[in-house]
């Protein structure tokens, strides 16, 4: 087990290096232009220009500056081009926003589609069951940032029901917090409701017809048991690999479009102005940070999964 | 009646016809079995016309903006006015409101801020979003495919390479990998040896949009395509001496045809949503060119004072992604009625 576990870090530090490189190539190869020019102005001298790119380090040789912007992320020094800031600091301000807004969303999502699935499954082919397919459907047919807009008109301003937007942390009133929170939970939870209460679905009606479910309702337990301890039970294996890997991609920037809409200063907000401003350390720092969950993610649901089944594990460790 | 889908799911050896002229049990092909399940399928067809219906709305841009609007999808209006029940009315009230939609030929559905038609611009716009979908997604199924016979095919180191490249693309958040490509390819557009493309061009948003989803697609066929490597006719196929390629186009390629049209189907639909994203987020189409994606994210501005820009396009993009989901699925269930095929998100 230790040695799967060490494999599977290992592949992770791997992924992640090669994620940093392409990141870094992205924003100093593809540009076609002189960052040094960008931030000097637009009738900057050359002696300017010549002053900024030693300043940022931008006359040395590009594995040098990869090399100097990994040690500045790594030892949280790195500062941005644009505004003079640290950005490991402001990813930092950044994280309890994102965090309220992506676990609230997550629970809120999970519950929802377990209710939404089981309920599709148990009467398959009827009503309820058409009626939440058809929802789902539109669920996953909708911009989720245009699904923010219509909330924020017509709930936070035609009728005032909720706040148009902004952040109040938990620490300073939670009330505020959540209310301030309804609406990006529930805009950002939408999309999976759809995703997962479809799969939840297929693969309730598939064990249905399992040889242990056969055996469960012979020995007596009554419909509903059945249903939510064994059905239930054994289908939610891979929603729950789904969502190890959407909770990580939601950390790691798919919140930015929720954020943007309803103003919340998380790090997807943070990496938006950013891209606006082409300003790359900052960008580097939160494709990292996302990128980490993602991958940190991916490894839980790996190694969970290997907990669960020996057959991965000893597969895995087996020599090729 | 007993329709010819229901004799032939029936199990056992079928009836002996007796006294039936040959021509009626001629063998169909799965193609024609696929239709016929789809036929049944009444929704995902209702899905599929309405598709065509909207791709027609569009390609008529040029015929409203021509005869009925009498404008172009970039032109300004900021100080016209127009007769509306008599009244002269200003297309941008002075205080900036635009005008909202109502029963008139031109402006239909209102005017922006800028005075611009909504209704030309929504159709304009709408080719846009479309083609960058479509575009976008056969860039996606070509790479995909290619990625997939490659590694399915050679297995080994070159299935190591390829996987490990997709697992990188993939651990990438995919919004911030199109936006960040998005930004940088903007500025001084593609030059890549003979290939180059402009900053403002849309094969940009074409071209991103379909590298980050190839992964998503690439693997669910690799997996297929190492299934079918060991199955007896590729054996048989080796052993009468035909080369990689031909096995990969000739052999694998017809036997994974309806995963690639299934996913290419629901392909458009996530590209149109991806565009949309990019595009609101100023990384995906550039002005002048209008999508549906760029139209909310202008119509936002404002969503306070004129919210029809805002609730058009975004109805647009619902319907049509909708349809395309829908008949994606009902494609799905008639091309595998075993549902083996599901696109990952």
């Amino acid at each position: 087990m230790a040695r799967f576990v060490a494999r599977r870090l290992l592949g992770m530090t791997a992924v992640l290096f090669a994620i940093s490189v392409i990141v870094f190539l992205i924003f100093n190869v593809i540009p076609n232009s002189d960052p040094a020019a960008r931030i000097a102005g637009k009738n900057a001298d050359p002696a300017l220009i010549a002053r900024v790119n030693a300043d940022l380090g931008l006359d040395k040789p590009l594995p040098v500056q990869y090399l100097t912007m990994m040690k500045q992320i790594f030892t949280g020094q790195l500062t941005s081009y644009a505004k003079d800031r640290n950005v490991v600091q402001q990813i930092w301000e950044g994280v309890p926003a994102t965090f309220s807004l992506c676990i609230g969303a997550a629970v809120l999502w999970m519950s929802l589609a377990i209710l939404f699935g089981y309920l599709s499954a148990v009467h398959a082919g009827r009503f309820a069951d058409r009626a939440l397919t058809i929802l789902s459907l539109v669920g996953i047919s909708m911009p989720v940032f245009w699904l923010a807009a219509m909330l924020l008109y017509f709930l936070s301003f035609k009728v005032e029901l909720f706040p148009t937007g902004s952040y109040v942390p938990l620490t300073e009133s939670p009330g505020d917090w959540a209310y301030h929170l309804i609406l990006p939970w529930f805009t950002l939870a939408v999309l999976f409701v759809g995703i997962y209460s479809r799969v939840l679905r297929s693969n309730m009606l598939d064990a249905m017809n399992e040889d242990y479910v056969r055996t469960a309702r012979a020995k007596g337990l009554s419909e509903r048991q059945v249903r939510i301890r064994h059905v239930l039970r054994n289908s939610m294996i891979p929603v729950i690999t789904l969502f190890g890997l959407d909770f990580g991609m939601v950390v790691g920037g798919g919140a930015i479009l929720t954020e943007t809409v309803y103003n919340l200063d998380g790090v997807g907000l943070y990496a938006g102005e950013a891209i606006r401003s082409l300003d790359l350390p900052p960008l580097m720092a939160v494709v990292m940070f996302g990128a980490f969950f993602i991958v940190f993610f991916n490894t839980i649901v790996d190694i969970l999964y290997a907990v669960l089944d020996p057959r991965i594990r000893l597969g895995e460790a087996a020599p090729a | 009646m007993v329709s010819p889908i229901d004799s032939l799911e029936a199990p056992g050896e079928p009836p002996i016809p007796t006294g039936v002229p040959v021509a009626q049990i001629q063998g169909r092909s799965p193609w024609y079995l696929a239709w016929l399940r789809l036929r049944r399928n009444k929704v995902a067809l209702v899905c599929a016309a309405v598709f065509v219906l909207i791709v027609l709305f569009c390609l008529a841009a040029p015929l409203w903006a021509e005869h009925v609007a009498h404008t172009g999808p970039n032109e300004n209006h900021i100080t016209d006015t127009v007769m509306i029940d008599g009244q002269e009315t200003d297309v941008v009230a002075p205080d900036g409101t635009p005008l909202g939609p109502g029963l008139h030929g031109k402006f239909l559905l209102g005017a922006d801020q800028n005075g611009r038609d909504v209704m030309v611009r929504l159709m304009y716009g709408g080719r846009t979003s479309i083609y960058v979908g479509l575009a976008a997604a056969l860039v996606t199924t070509i790479l995909a495919v290619i990625v997939a016979l490659l590694a399915g095919y050679y297995r080994g180191w070159i299935d190591a390479v390829l996987s490990r490249t997709m697992d990188i693309i993939w651990a990438f958040p995919v919004l911030l990998l199109g936006i960040a490509l998005g930004t940088t390819l903007s500025i001084g557009g593609l030059k890549a040896g003979p290939i180059q493309i402009a900053g403002d061009s849309l094969w940009i948003p074409i071209l991103i949009i379909g590298l980050v989803y190839v992964p998503y697609v690439a693997r669910p066929i690799r997996g297929e395509i190492l299934a079918l490597r060991e199955k007896e006719f590729i054996e048989a196929a080796v052993a009468q001496g035909k080369g990689p390629l031909r096995i990969m186009f000739s052999e694998l390629m017809p036997n994974i045809v309806s995963t690639v049209v299934v996913f290419f189907t629901l392909n458009i639909a996530n590209n149109m949503l991806l565009e949309s994203a990019l595009s609101f987020l100023g990384a995906g189409v550039r002005p002048p060119n209008a999508s549906w994606g760029t139209m909310i994210s202008d119509g936002y501005q404002v969503i306070f004072t004129a919210p029809h820009l805002t609730v058009v396009p975004g109805l647009m993009i619902v319907a049509t992604v909708l349809s395309l989901n829908v008949f994606g699925d009902g494609l799905r269930d008639a091309m595998d009625p075993r549902a083996k095929i599901r696109l990952e998100h």
